[in-house]
This record gives C-alpha cells, sequence and structure tokens, in this order.
C-alpha cells in the first residue's frame, strides 16, 4: 500500500518538475549570446586566420559554442588563453603551455621586385613600399600573420623569429620536483 | 593582540655563514696592475643608456666623459684611464645571460693620466643644486647594487623636504666587506660625503646603520662624527636581510614605506655608504665615478681581499690578481651569494653595481635535488616582507600568475630567504623571478595586442576613406558629365532657336522687298 | 647559444625532510620506549609490523606511481607515519590492525592526494578513526600496565600478536575516559569514578591506554625538544592546551560532577601526542601564525566537545579530521600583513 502511494508521489513530482522545466525553457530562453561579442573583443582582431577560422568573429563563435579549445589563438598567446577560460569558466591546465615564439617577417632585399601584393594584404600596414621600390616590414606592427608570405611571388618574404636582447631576456621557468 | 604574531621591528630573514673573516681584516688593495684594455658598458645604472660622444681612435684622458646621459633618470660614463678608443661595439654584458650590450672599449696608454680637475675652495659653500649637479656629473649611482642614478635621488630628497638621510652600511650578504673595509680605512671621507649629501638635499639629520658584526666599521664611523652632533651612528641586528632599506628603515624608525610609495613618502631618502664615498670625491676632488672597491672571494680564490677595481677591467683580471684557481671554480657571481647573479663566463667587465667576484668552489654550493613541498610554511617566517612563497609557488607552477599577484607577487623584493630555509630546496625565488618576467611579457603582449587593433582600425578606416573618396570622384564625374551633356543641349537648343529668328527675320526682308519692287 | 641561467641564493640551510623527519621519530622514541616497557613484547611487535607495512605500501604506491622510491622511502616520512599509527593503536592489538591502520594511513591518507605534502588530513589520525569505527572491539581492548619483564616473554608475545587476544578477562580494562564515560550513561557521577585515579601516575604513564596515550610527561619533553630545535612552533600546541585547560576549568567549575577537571583532561587520553605531533603536522596545518592559533584552539575545543557531550569517549582523531577539513578555509581567509600594506592589502596611507 505505502509502496504504491510513494511511487505515484514521486512519478507526478517529476512529471511535473519536468514539465515546469520544459516551459521555462521555452519561455525564460537568453535569445542572443553577448558572451560571443566579449570574446570576440580579447581576441586581438587581425583576422589572419591562423586558428583555422575564417577570422575573428566566427573563432569567437566556435570558442563560446565550445567546439574550438580555448589554446586556439596564437598570436594571442597565454595571457588570452588565460583570459577566456576565466571568462568562459573553462578549465585549462597551463602548467605546459608555452607561447610560441614570436615571429616577424623580414623582405630579403635583392629579390623584391616591388609588385605591392604583400602592401596590399597587411592588415596592420606594416609594410611600407611603393610600386616599383623595395619593400620593407615595420618589425613593431608586424603581428606576425603570414599573409604576406603567401602572396609574395618571389618568396622574398620569410618569416623570422625575434632576437633577444640583454632588453627582453626574461627567467625561464624553473624544473619541478620528480 | 595581532602584533603578537608579527614582530614589528624586524620580521623574518635568515642568519647564513657569514665568510667575512677572510676579507675583512685585509686591507683594501690598491695596487692592482693597470689592464691593457678597459670595456665600460654605456648602461650601469637604472634608466636610460647613455650616449657615446667619443669616437674610435680618440684620445682620451682619465675621467674624462664618455658617453652622457639621456633624459631625466640617466648617468654618464667616464674613462676609467687614459688611452685610446678601439672600438664602441656590443660586448658580452655581466648577466647570467652573457647576452651583448654596447660597450666603449679603451686600450689604455699606461701613463694613467687624469684630465684637469677643478676641485672647489669650499665644498661646502657650494648650493644645493649645484652639489647635486656635481654629483650627477660625476656619474655617482647607488653602489648598493641598486645603482640608482644618485643625483636624481637627492633632487627628489630636496624637492621632498626629507628629515633624515639613512646610510645603509648594513652590507648583510655573507662574503661582501667592501663597505667594510670601506668605513675601517675612509671613515673620514664618508663623513664628508653624508654631510655633502646632508647640503645637498637641506635636509636637517642623517642616521648610519651598521650591522653588528662590524664592531670595528662602527668604531671608526662613530668618531669621525663625533663632532657632528647631527649625525648618528647606530648598530643593527645581524640578520638578513638587514641591508634591504625598508626593513632597515622598520627596525630603526618603527616606520613603513607604503607598499605603492617610495622613501620620501615619510621624508626619509637612503644611500649606500660607498655612494656616500662617491659622492665626497665627486665633489671634493671633483673625480667621477670611475673605480670602486670589489669584495673577491670564495674557496676558489687563494688570496680573497678588497681590491679597488677600476669600472672596466674584466673579472677574470681581477681574479688572476688574486689568485684564483679557475678550474676549482664551479659558479662565478657577481654579487653576493643570496641576490647575486651567477655568471657564466668570467670575461665580462665590473661594473658600478658589481660589489663582489665570488669563485665559489663544489662544496660551497652543494644543493641538492629539489623534493615536493611538505607545507612546512618555513618560509613564510622567513620572508622579510610577510609573503606566502609556498602558496605563489605553487601557483605559479600552474600557471596561474593572476593568483600569484594576488598572493602579494609583485611586493616580493627577491631577497632569496625563502630559498635559503626550504628543506625541500624549492628555487622560490626562480619561480618569482620567471613569474615577473612573464607578467611583463603579457603586459608587452597586450600592448601589442591593442596597438595591434588601432593599426586594423587605421586601416580600415583609410580603405573606407579611399572607397568613399573613390565613389565621391565616380559621382562627380557623372555630374560633370550630365552637366556638359546639358550645356550642349541648350547651346544646340539656342542654336537652333537663333537660326529659326535669323530664318523669319530674311523672310520678312524678302518679303518686304517684294512689296517695294509692286 | 642558450645558456641555462642559474638563479640565487646559491648558498642553502643545512635543512632537509629528512633531517626534520627524523628529529620527529626521535622526540617520540622515549615515549615509545616506555610503551614498550609497560606494556611488553607485543606492543614492540605491533609497533615493527606497523612500521614494515608502512614502508611496504609506500614503495607500492610509488611503483604505481612510476617513481623512483628510493629517496622518498628514506626521508623517513612513512616511518614516522607508521609510528604515529601503532602509537594510536591498542598495544596488544593483533597484527593485521596494524597492517590495516598503515594501508588507510599511507594509501588513503596520503599517496591517493598525491603523495609527500599534498594531503588534506593527517593520514595517522584518518586511519585511527576508521579503524575505530570499523572495529571497535579490537580498537577498545585496553591492556593493563604489566613491565616487560614481568608479562609475557618474547615467544608468548609473537603469538599475542600474530594470532590474536586468546583470553583477555583480567588482562584487559577501561582507560580513564572510557570508564568515566560508562559511568555517566550509568547515571553516575564525578568524583565517585575517578576513585582509583592518581594524578600523579597519569602524568608518568602508568595507565591503560595506546602508546602515545600514557607519558604525558615523556611526550611533554618530546616536543619541548622539537619546539627548541625549530622543528615545530608553539602556537598550535599552546593553543590546543590552552583551549582545552580553559573550556575544562570553566565546565568544571560549573558542574564538577559531570565534567573532568583540566589536570584529567590534558593528562588522558592522546591530547598530548595530538598537540605535539599529530596537530603540528606541517602539510595539514595552516601555514601562518594567526591560522595556526586558531587551528589550535578549534582542535581543542572541539576535542572537550566530543569528550563531554559526544558518544565516544576520545575525541582527538575525530576533532582534528573536522579541524584538517577547515585548514584550507583558515588558510584562504588569514594571510599575514604585507610589509607597507594594511591587513586588507592597501597600501598604507603616510599623510
Amino acid at each position: 500500500m505505502y509502496i504504491l502511494s510513494a511511487i505515484v508521489i514521486l512519478t507526478a513530482l517529476g512529471l511535473f518538475l519536468g514539465l515546469s522545466l520544459g516551459i521555462a525553457a521555452k519561455y525564460l530562453r537568453v535569445e542572443s549570446d553577448p558572451l560571443i561579442e566579449k570574446v570576440e573583443a580579447l581576441m586581438p582582431g587581425s583576422q589572419c586566420g591562423q586558428c583555422g577560422f575564417p577570422g575573428c568573429r566566427p573563432a569567437a563563435e566556435a570558442v563560446v559554442s565550445g567546439s574550438a579549445p580555448v589554446t586556439l589563438c596564437p598570436p594571442g598567446g597565454t595571457s588570452l588563453v588565460e583570459q577566456l577560460a576565466k571568462l568562459l569558466g573553462v578549465d585549462v591546465d597551463l602548467s605546459q603551455a608555452k607561447d610560441a615564439e614570436p615571429m616577424v617577417a623580414r623582405v630579403s632585399e635583392d629579390t623584391c621586385t616591388g609588385c605591392t601584393r604583400c602592401f596590399k594584404v597587411c592588415p596592420t600596414d606594416a609594410i611600407v613600399g611603393a610600386a616599383k621600390q623595395i619593400h620593407a616590414v615595420v618589425a613593431d606592427a608586424c603581428i606576425g600573420c603570414e599573409k604576406c608570405v603567401n602572396v609574395c611571388p618571389t618568396e622574398c618574404l620569410q618569416m623570422h623569429p625575434i632576437e633577444v636582447t640583454l632588453r627582453d631576456w626574461r627567467w625561464p621557468k624553473p624544473m619541478a620536483a620528480a | 593582540m595581532l602584533a603578537l604574531f608579527e614582530n614589528p621591528r624586524l620580521r623574518g630573514g635568515i642568519h647564513a655563514e657569514e665568510h667575512k673573516a677572510e676579507t675583512s681584516g685585509v686591507p683594501i688593495a690598491l695596487d692592482m696592475p693597470l689592464p691593457k684594455k678597459l670595456y665600460i658598458p654605456v648602461q650601469q645604472h637604472v634608466g636610460k643608456p647613455a650616449e657615446p660622444l667619443v669616437k674610435v681612435g680618440e684620445k682620451v684622458l682619465k675621467g674624462q666623459l664618455l658617453a652622457y646621459s639621456q633624459g631625466t633618470i640617466s648617468a654618464p660614463v667616464h674613462a676609467p684611464s687614459s688611452g685610446e678608443i678601439a672600438d664602441v661595439m656590443d660586448f658580452p654584458a655581466p648577466h647570467p645571460s652573457a647576452l651583448p650590450i654596447r660597450t666603449i672599449i679603451i686600450e689604455t696608454d699606461g701613463l694613467d693620466q687624469w684630465q684637469p680637475l677643478k676641485a672647489p675652495d669650499d665644498p661646502f659653500a657650494l648650493p644645493a643644486e649645484e652639489i647635486c649637479a656635481l654629483v650627477g656629473a660625476a656619474g655617482v649611482v647607488g653602489l648598493g647594487g641598486a645603482v640608482f642614478p644618485s643625483a636624481v635621488k637627492l633632487d627628489l630628497g630636496r624637492k621632498n623636504k626629507i628629515h633624515t638621510l639613512l646610510i645603509n652600511a648594513g652590507e648583510c650578504e655573507p662574503y661582501l666587506t667592501c663597505d667594510d673595509r670601506l668605513m675601517q680605512e675612509r671613515a673620514g671621507e664618508i663623513v664628508t660625503g653624508i654631510r655633502l649629501m646632508l647640503r645637498g638635499m637641506n635636509a636637517p639629520e642623517a642616521t648610519v646603520g651598521i650591522e653588528d658584526n662590524k664592531p670595528e666599521a662602527f668604531i671608526a664611523m662613530r668618531e669621525a662624527c663625533a663632532e657632528f652632533a647631527n649625525i648618528n651612528v647606530v648598530q643593527v641586528p645581524t640578520r638578513y636581510p638587514m641591508g634591504w632599506d625598508r626593513q632597515m628603515l622598520r627596525y630603526l624608525t618603527g616606520r613603513e614605506i607604503p607598499a605603492d610609495g617610495r622613501a620620501t613618502d615619510i621624508g626619509v631618502v637612503i644611500h649606500n655608504v660607498a655612494t656616500a664615498h662617491a659622492v665626497y670625491r665627486a665633489v671634493c676632488l671633483n673625480q667621477p665615478l670611475i673605480t670602486r672597491v670589489v669584495t673577491v672571494s670564495g674557496s676558489a680564490v687563494a688570496k680573497p681581499q678588497n681590491v679597488e677595481v677600476l669600472i672596466g677591467t674584466l673579472m677574470s683580471e681581477v681574479l688572476d690578481f688574486c689568485a684564483a684557481d679557475k678550474s676549482r671554480v664551479a659558479r662565478l657571481i657577481m654579487g653576493g651569494p643570496m641576490m647575486g647573479d651567477a655568471l657564466p663566463i668570467s670575461e665580462v667587465p665590473v661594473v658600478k653595481a658589481c660589489n663582489g667576484i665570488l669563485a665559489l668552489s663544489e662544496q660551497d654550493i652543494e644543493i641538492p635535488e629539489v623534493k615536493p613541498c611538505i607545507r612546512c610554511s618555513t618560509c613564510v617566517t622567513a620572508c622579510p616582507v610577510g609573503l606566502l612563497p609556498l602558496e605563489m609557488a605553487s601557483r605559479i607552477r600552474a600557471n596561474q600568475l593572476d593568483a600569484a599577484v594576488d598572493l602579494g607577487l609583485k611586493d616580493c623584493i627577491n631577497c632569496g630567504s625563502c630559498s635559503y630555509v626550504c628543506p625541500s630546496n624549492i628555487p622560490l625565488v626562480h619561480y618569482f623571478k620567471f613569474a615577473s618576467g612573464e607578467l611583463y611579457k603579457r603586459q608587452q603582449m597586450d600592448h601589442k595586442s591593442e596597438q595591434t587593433k588601432r593599426l586594423i582600425d587605421d586601416r580600415n578606416q583609410r580603405m573606407e576613406r579611399i572607397r568613399l573618396e573613390q565613389e565621391a570622384e565616380a559621382r562627380r564625374v557623372m555630374e560633370a558629365r550630365a552637366a556638359r551633356a546639358k550645356e550642349q543641349e541648350l547651346a544646340k537648343q539656342k542654336a537652333q532657336q537663333a537660326q529659326q529668328a535669323q530664318q523669319s527675320i530674311s523672310e520678312a526682308d524678302n518679303k518686304a522687298a517684294v512689296e517695294e519692287v509692286r | 647559444m642558450s645558456i641555462k641561467p642559474v638563479s640565487g641564493p646559491h648558498v642553502v640551510a643545512v635543512r632537509s625532510v629528512d633531517s626534520i623527519m627524523r628529529k620527529v621519530i626521535i622526540a617520540l622514541l622515549p615515549a615509545t620506549a616506555w610503551g614498550i616497557f609497560i606494556f611488553g613484547w607485543p606492543a614492540l611487535y605491533l609497533c615493527a609490523v606497523t612500521i614494515f607495512a608502512a614502508l611496504l605500501f609506500e614503495a607500492f604506491c610509488l611503483k604505481l606511481k612510476g617513481v623512483a622510491a628510493a629517496p622518498y622511502l628514506r626521508d623517513g616520512s612513512a616511518i614516522l607515519t607508521g609510528l604515529l599509527v601503532a602509537m594510536t593503536l591498542p598495544p596488544w592489538a593483533p597484527w593485521w590492525i596494524g597492517v590495516v591502520g598503515a594501508a588507510i594511513a599511507i594509501i588513503l591518507g596520503k599517496q591517493v592526494y598525491g603523495g609527500l605534502g599534498q594531503n588534506l588530513f593527517n593520514p595517522a589520525m584518518l586511519a585511527r578513526v576508521a579503524l575505530l569505527i570499523s572495529f571497535p572491539i579490537e580498537m577498545t581492548t585496553w591492556v593493563n600496565v604489566k613491565p616487560i619483564l614481568l608479562g609475557p616473554g618474547m615467544m608468548e608475545s609473537l603469538s599475542i600478536t600474530f594470532s590474536g587476544l586468546t583470553d583477555l578477562d583480567g588482562v584487559t580494562g577501561a582507560t580513564t575516559l572510557g570508564a568515566v564515560k560508562t559511568g555517566f550513561s550509568l547515571r553516575q557521577t564525578l568524583p565517585g569514578l575517578l576513585h582509583d585515579y592518581s594524578g600523579i601516575l597519569a602524568f608518568i604513564g602508568w595507565e591503560r591506554g595506546s602508546l602515545g596515550e600514557t607519558s604525558t610527561l615523556l611526550i611533554l619533553l618530546g616536543g619541548l625538544w622539537l619546539m627548541r630545535e625549530g622543528i615545530i612552533q608553539w602556537r598550535i600546541p599552546l593553543s590546543l592546551l590552552l583551549s582545552i585547560a580553559l573550556l575544562s576549568s570553566l565546565f568544571h567549575l560549573i558542574d564538577s560532577q559531570h565534567y573532568l577537571g583540566p589536570w584529567v583532561h590534558l593528562n588522558s587520553g592522546a591530547v598530548m601526542l595530538v598537540a605535539f605531533f599529530i596537530a603540528t603536522d606541517y602539510v595539514t596545518s595552516p601555514n601562518t601564525p594567526l591560522g595556526q592559533v586558531i587551528f589550535g584552539a578549534g582542535c581543542g575545543a572541539l576535542i572537550f566537545i566530543i569528550r563531554s557531550w559526544g558518544g565516544y569517549p576520545e575525541g582527538t582523531g575525530f576533532a582534528i579530521l573536522l579541524m584538517n577539513a577547515v585548514t584550507p578555509l583558515i588558510d584562504h581567509y588569514i594571510r599575514p600583513r604585507i610589509y607597507g600594506r594594511y591587513r586588507n592589502g592597501k597600501p598604507i596611507d603616510v599623510s
């Protein structure tokens, strides 16, 4: 007798709660996701494509929806990973993360033809030069997206790692115990 | 009640084996032979590097200006001996990485000839600003190791109307005895320097703090200051890092400097005792800072002693002078064993910051392997600042730098007390140095991100502008064409009308003519 | 050319995990020796079995982890854990109690959390509490005091430890706390229940209990020696003992028929052992001076509460485990004051 009433009561309770959840999901749903805007604002915005997505907005959408990891953006570095992890509440193990060595493009002057193709695609206007004149890369503005390297017809543009000087030398991470 | 748990006057710190007896009883050696070449880096101070104004091949005299200071926080460098400028090039710096730094190389001519010096008749008659100017022109920087340009500090002290000059004669690092010997041998000159500093800042009094493991220096200084009522010489307990200026200040006055402020905020300026001596030389003798006393010690050195070394001398030559056995050197340190830098090569120059050269052998530096943290919190007891080294290190290990900053990483002074006491030999200070560098790198990356966004925005705006201009141009062209077309139309119409009018007139004429004939 | 930079400091103090563990073990030896003296050979065998089992399980876990076992076995932490577990067991307990205790302490209390330095709860207390709840009979069989030369011989003791106590009538009894608790439940009152209690004997250690519960004097001396050596600090023992003393004095004054006085409390059960050796365990106690005081006071209060009003006569194990759970919270909120800042982290004002 008691067993029967227990089953009936619990079943009714379950049905009622399930129904309420369904109604809430329909009528209290959050329409757009402001998170995507926030994520996009954190990204470098150079639309370089190194993450595999056609630009920073699609990448932001992918990160928010969970189809891409928070470690997807190389130019953003570990600081971006930490910020994204905090914003999205994702647990990420940063103990092995290492920043990719920053590279800048450099024009090899003996093979530059002055065709201006690189100049037109650089998202930060880091290349200076006019038609039929040798071009040069302003290293400070270069973000290493490699778009110029891809369009150069003579392959005179190469990526080089930035040299470490005494000013920007930093201590490496110590080894942990076994 | 909470004070029961933290002694407000003396907090944390360690007591290491001093190793000072080897060098504290021997007078400063003044007879180091003149090196054939001197390597003078253009940056031996905090701030902007000095800019060379000499050219290769130029002949210079001892004390001549080689590079002038740039900007407010900077210091000049001078020729330590007479000779010819051999080169201005990148040379390995006395730094753990041995990366190159711009260096002026002088080939000495052996004459050691001074440039003409203009010593003032009465240094104490000089106005305060001029004393500071002389100190700045002489390239005097903090000789305790921080190498902050002293003239800037003196100016700051004058502007902030400080009431006490604290002379830091702690010298708490093991092995180092250069300040100790300086006080024992040249107390009078040091006191003159202190009085000049007081005048340069218009400050009323000075206090000299000496650790109590230097009784002879204490007596010498006290005698030299006896006739000056406004200079007190006080003994402080020997406990590393007593030489940390904020620790000594708290011990002597009970007051703390705010974490985001400077000593001038509480009316005090702190200078090292060797800097006071350099000020004496700069003002009274008009000699720029071109030498410094260096403690050379360590069990690989057969003749440990203090040496007055010309800036720019290669450390390998100094070690040869003190009969160091190169094969026994397991680690070469510039500075003291707690906060000094381990140098990978010894062919680097002695700079203004170099207060010690330690050639340590295997048994001096035996550091066993690293074990896991057992959370004994001895590091918390040892930290003079009041941080939690074990917690910060565990956050940094997991790359959670923001959490480490939250625990006070930015207040760490890298004194090494925590690493010293750790029973598991965890390299705590290394973690903190790594984290600080990493934070700086991230800050740079953030700036770069912002700059990139700005550049991209600018470019997009430029493209937009170009597009708009092109559209406007296209519109203008069309309008112009339309206008011209209209004009042509009008002209045509007018021509037609004119023609018609002409026709009707000539018709009328013809009619009139026909009428007349009838 | 990439040079691997070496960071200072380039000298270190001569302190190591090994030396710390060794000193703690040395501090425990007098009390252990006394316990073997008054309870006989079975106590010695039990100690040996427990310590050996602790080392075995530690080696096993390290093997599973894939790390070299030798340095960790050599540093003495497993031996110390084993010894502490043995000191909380009844001296004539069968060998398998020791082995299970060592297994719980090493595997569940230490290695599962990540090994040395990572555990949340004190391994010895975890083992004791788990054994107490699982094997109440064996864990509450307290044998009478009988000096080693008068008790069973070496061979007979082997059979006691390794094949279980056969005939226990006449050789066991209750501890002071046990007797008092049982008496209260029978509506008896103090001071009648303590009619054959001797404060002096309790202090020296001539009473029933486990190895670590008997000699208050020797544990106290060991603890003071550790303090002098700088291994432990005075805050936790002092706050723990003081809080028990104050609470028990207060309640004894209010109602001396139902509350034991401070001397009885401080000399009975494992209070001294816990104050100097268990609560001061580095890994499970707070890192800051103020935090340690709070921890010690909390332990003392809980010990008194569980003893006076709880179901068990002895409350130290539970009290320690409860305060261990609170330690991360204490560490999170209690931080030392940084130079140049107020307690809340803001830089000080010098206007």
